[in-house]
């Protein structure tokens, strides 16, 4: 019984570690594409390369945070645990990209902003999240029976779902620095053909890399949950 | 409605009745508040800041973390002899659970901050007047929205093995942003700013508060109930 466990859990990992081996070197080839194929924006430089690598990653972050609060709803609902695993991988991945975007950001930030740092609308959303899913995971280590990790990590989820549009509404009231989107609004995008392929080639790659990193932890925790289990007989 | 209510004061009733014995929390939450404000006021430079820059921050700074050590005490008390099975045992629906326990700590945390408030005018050489009222609407209005996230966390945190590392933690970034409507509020109200200035940041405390005491409200059984 724990044998199959084990087995099906090792599978999993691994199909996560091919997952991400492939993102991974899907990044390389993004890194490729955005030095060689892509033109230098005129005003920022090659600074602006950058930018391949922290929208990216911004996306990724956003998509593990908000799949978090959709897990933890349908985990309070339907109690399946398979939700909760899928939940604490999802937060995992979530502040790795964030902590991504909160390194790229500023060394764009120094050199074009000419501040590392500003308390600016979004970049104080960020910051908040990666908090937030910070203390998620803090959380999860110190509960150490599986019903309740699960319960109260999915309360702070839905919790800290709610909170997102206060902090953004709370920061907006200050006057904003970052760049608007330019690729998301009503009017078409303003870029040239060659960054916006590279844009969207490595936003195809970020969610390849996050659905490998998703994948291989839950492989990981199957495979603890299995040992758990083993070892209590 | 009534009697639903009427549980939950029954609970916080019991929550302050079992305070006023002890006099535990809001004795050292106070002195701890006093405290803050203290090294608030050495570890400014008095040439280079006045103090009514400072002063709206050191205020809400200091109801913070006075706020986070009184919550602490919410559901430890219910831990020694294994006081919650009793509670959950008792016909309460879980929604007035937490809003009775949430009133017992709105209770302490407003008298730890209603003593705190003389001292702040006190340290800070400030002159309140007519502005009281304003203060105290905004103290409530913001103590009031981050308790109730605060209610919820103090009942999970007792689960833990380090229950008073873990509070502060989790309830911190959810203090934020009725700290910093606040703070803001706090900041123009000293300053004698015209009232229509603030009315933007009460509303945003109002839609916090009725939020998340709502959202709380509805998770709370899914925190307590096995």
């Amino acid at each position: 019984m724990s044998n199959g466990e084990l087995e099906r859990a090792g599978r999993v990992v691994r199909r996560g570690g091919w997952i991400t081996g492939a993102a991974l070197a899907g990044v390389a080839g993004i890194y490729v594409m955005a030095l060689a194929y892509t033109p230098v924006e005129v005003r920022q430089g090659p600074a602006q390369k950058i930018f391949y690598i922290h929208a990216p990653a911004a996306w990724a972050a956003l998509l593990a945070f908000s799949l978090v609060g959709l897990a933890s709803i349908l985990y309070l609902w339907l109690e399946d645990p398979r939700l909760d695993r899928f939940a604490a991988a999802s937060a995992e991945a979530g502040v790795a990209f964030c902590g991504v975007v909160l390194t790229t950001g500023p060394i764009w930030g120094k050199p074009i902003w000419g501040t590392w740092w500003t308390w600016d609308a979004r970049l104080t959303l960020t910051l908040f999240l990666f908090f937030l899913f910070l203390g998620y995971l803090v959380l999860r280590q110190a509960l150490p029976d599986p019903s309740e990790r699960g319960r109260f990590s999915a309360v702070v989820g839905i919790l800290g779902m709610l909170l997102v549009p206060f902090i953004h509404v709370s920061v907006y009231l200050f006057r904003t620095l970052h760049p608007q989107p330019i690729l998301i609004k009503p009017s078409s995008p303003s870029l040239p053909p060659e960054m916006l392929r590279t844009l969207l080639v490595s936003f195809a790659v970020s969610t390849l890399l996050y659905v490998g990193f998703v994948t291989w932890r839950y492989g990981l925790t199957l495979a603890l949950e299995a040992r758990e289990h083993h070892a209590r007989g | 409605m009534g009697e639903w209510l009427r549980r939950a004061l029954v609970v916080a009733a019991k929550d302050i009745r079992l305070e006023l014995r002890s006099k535990t929390s809001l004795l050292s939450g106070t002195v701890f508040a006093a405290l803050v404000l203290l090294i608030f006021n050495f570890a400014r430079d008095p040439t280079s800041l006045s103090t009514l820059d400072l002063a709206p921050s050191a205020l809400w700074v200091t109801y913070a973390f006075a706020a986070v050590v009184t919550l602490n005490r919410g559901f430890s008390v219910e831990r020694e002899n294994a006081a919650l099975d009793g509670l959950l045992l008792a016909p309460i629906p879980r929604g007035a659970l937490f809003f009775g326990k949430y009133l017992a700590n709105f209770a302490f945390v407003s008298v730890v901050e209603a003593i705190t408030l003389p001292l702040f005018v006190l340290f800070f050489d400030l002159d309140l007047g007519g502005k009281l009222p304003g203060i105290i609407a905004v103290a409530g209005l913001a103590t009031a929205g981050f308790l109730a996230a605060g209610t919820v966390f103090s009942a999970m945190v007792v689960r833990t093995r380090f229950a008073e590392l873990m509070l502060p933690v989790l309830v911190l970034p959810f203090m934020v942003p009725p700290i910093m409507a606040a703070a803001e509020a706090t900041a123009r109200l000293l300053g004698g700013r015209p009232l229509s200035e603030i009315l933007g940041w009460l509303r945003f405390l109002g839609f916090y508060d009725i939020a998340f005491i709502t959202l709380c409200g509805m998770t709370f059984a899914f925190v307590v109930d096995e």
